[in-house]
């Protein structure tokens, strides 16, 4: 019987930002938030662990805004139960504050074999979540995986690095963060959600994990942001055309010599 | 504890630990204190006297059988003690994929912040640091400082250019350190072929997009990149879906910034612009007018790459022959 935890950010759907034209600043208010895309292969091996092997699948999500809608999501795809830290002091906390708040409910939960993060979310894309979670309950981490197995207490894990796979063992439990690449996530059926309503959503305060207001305000943050803008882009767009692609080339490879990055 | 000053780089990646070198020697002199890199392997003091040309003033060595190979679970071990008996105020730590979670893993022991991919680093007026870098998949620069010491953060290659190699004087600290047996054993090693190691360096990038139908196509690719010397690489989509290559240019792959980027038949995910984006001139050559791709290019070409690419490497031929 396993049991597996995956953490679920319910992140910004970054397809749909904008930026306010005036300031430069971006708008992140209105914007449709979604199962950070990482976080769903995480919850999605979860599950396949759990077909193969039997156990149980929870899911763990901490957010100062409302993330039913993406927890009922988890639920639908397989997960039996949903743990929501749902407090208003979580708002703007860094990484430091974040992965304090869910070690906190990690404790209270129980014991885990596995736990489970996405690589990195798709908006802040830190890639610290899993890796902070692994020190703050003193237990194994593996990252960047892209085949995840589990043969009684020993977990094996194909990383995947810059220029190397690597395959690594260790014991249970422990954390494992996995790349994009590791399965498709599943779409539930019609069937699957409607299971989905009749299962557990646990709310929570930060009192009822133990954890002090004052460890997620910014007192307890490590980094602060202050400011996030649309990025400068400056191209110039030159679109050249031609009869055909012999004259197309010698007018780019024209213009490449003129902008002197060519034939140096 | 101590005071906590100084500036400290940590890389497993030699050629990126000079680099930060060149990172940390601003922020140092700014805040008026010693910069600092950490060496840590077996038999590795014949590295000091090269880092300490680039800007390091001092060196901590810990040379230890077990950390022999990198692996983070003993170097972190190493580093945690360093930091925790030095007490450094800031740390840079080279934001290879490795890199990252070393410098999480820190941050979390120290109760410290920790900002990741940083392409920019400053000091404001008091004192602390200031970083940028590129978050919501490359949609927005957010500008992050710090509430508490030390601050960490991760900075990926060619952010900041090496200094030049001066004769200086610098000092080696040797230190004895307690290393745990890593919880994480490594069984096996797979080097899988890879086209674009380099591409983090690269003057001139010849990227290659889903509009290539098969490996085999990348070949004109190859030829312009000779052609020019430049290398080649690809999107994330031929690397993990395709399973063509191991590495790609974008968000979660390498940031590539040549003086010209060639982008051929890539339509530009914002994930993979983000990889990009810091090139001085970029082409694009995609058949679909509508390609994201052209927003952010400086020449567009609307036009098939099987015919255009080729096309090119004979005009360039041509043309710097005269």
């Amino acid at each position: 019987m396993l049991r597996i935890l995956v953490c679920l950010k319910q992140a910004i759907d970054v397809s749909q930002l904008k930026a306010d034209p005036s300031t430069g600043r971006l708008v992140t208010a209105g914007v449709p938030r979604k199962i950070s895309d990482f976080d769903k292969n995480a919850l999605e091996e979860a599950v396949r662990l759990k077909e193969k092997l039997g156990g149980e699948v929870v899911t763990l999500t901490a957010s100062a805004e409302d993330a039913k809608t993406s927890i009922r999501e988890a639920l639908a795809m397989g997960a039996d139960k949903g743990y929501f830290i749902y407090d208003e002091a979580l708002l703007g906390s860094d990484t430091l504050a974040v992965s304090t708040a869910l070690a906190g409910a990690i404790r209270k939960i129980g014991d885990f074999d596995l736990i489970l993060c996405g690589e990195a979310s798709i908006d802040g894309f830190s890639a610290q979540i899993g890796p902070r979670l692994a020190e703050l309950l003193n237990i194994p981490i593996v990252t960047y995986a892209r085949k995840v197995s589990v043969e009684g207490e020993t977990v094996t894990v194909e990383r995947a690095l810059e220029d190397r796979y690597e395959t690594v063992k260790c014991k249970t439990p422990a954390v494992v963060t996995v790349t994009k690449e590791i399965n498709d996530p599943r779409i539930p059926s019609l069937m699957a959600i409607m299971k989905a309503s009749k299962k557990e959503i646990v709310n929570w305060k930060l009192a009822d994990i133990y954890v002090a207001p004052e460890k997620v305000r910014e007192a307890g943050w490590g980094v602060k942001i202050v400011d996030v803008l649309a990025p400068k882009v400056e191209r110039k767009r030159i679109v050249i055309e031609g009869e055909n692609p012999a004259e197309i080339a010698e007018k780019l490879a024209k213009a490449l010599i003129q902008e002197g990055v060519v034939g140096r | 504890m101590s005071r906590q000053s100084g500036v400290w780089v940590f890389s497993e990646n030699d050629d990126l630990m000079l680099e930060l070198l060149a990172g940390g020697r601003a922020i140092a002199t700014v805040r008026n204190a010693e910069l600092a890199a950490v060496l840590l392997g077996s038999a590795v003091e014949s590295k000091a006297d090269k880092l300490i040309q680039h800007g390091a003033d001092k060196i901590f060595i810990v040379d230890h059988p077990t950390l022999e190979r990198f692996q983070v679970d003993t170097f972190l071990d190493a580093l945690t003690t360093l930091v925790k008996r030095n007490t450094p105020e800031t740390l840079l730590v080279g934001s290879t994929k490795n890199g990252k979670e070393l410098a999480s893993r820190l941050a979390a022991r120290l109760e410290a912040g920790c900002t990741p991919d940083c392409t920019q680093l400053t000091v404001n007026g008091e004192g602390r640091l200031v970083t940028k870098r590129i978050v919501y998949s490359g949609n927005a620069v957010v500008t992050a400082t710090y509430i508490r010491k030390p601050q960490i953060a991760t900075v990926p290659s060619r952010t900041f250019e090496k200094l030049e190699p001066t004769e200086r004087k610098g000092e080696v600290v040797k230190a004895e350190v307690e290393i745990e047996p890593p919880k994480v054993e490594v069984v096996a090693v797979n080097k899988v072929e890879v086209a674009d190691v380099k591409i983090e360096e690269a003057e001139i990038a010849v990227c290659g997009g889903r509009g290539i139908e098969r490996k085999e196509d990348f070949k004109p690719l190859e030829e312009l990149a000779q052609l020019l010397g430049g290398q080649v690489s690809n999107t994330r989509p031929l690397a993990e879906d395709r399973k063509w290559f191991t590495g790609w240019v974008g968000l979660s792959g390498k940031k590539t910034k040549p003086a010209l980027y060639i982008g051929c038949g890539i339509s530009g995910m914002i994930q993979h612009v983000a990889g990009m984006r810091d090139s001085r001139v970029v082409v694009a050559i995609n058949k679909d007018p509508e390609a994201p791709i052209f927003e952010v290019a400086d020449y567009v070409v609307v036009g098939d790459l099987y015919e255009i690419v080729p096309a090119l490497v004979e005009a360039l031929k041509k043309e710097l022959k005269k």
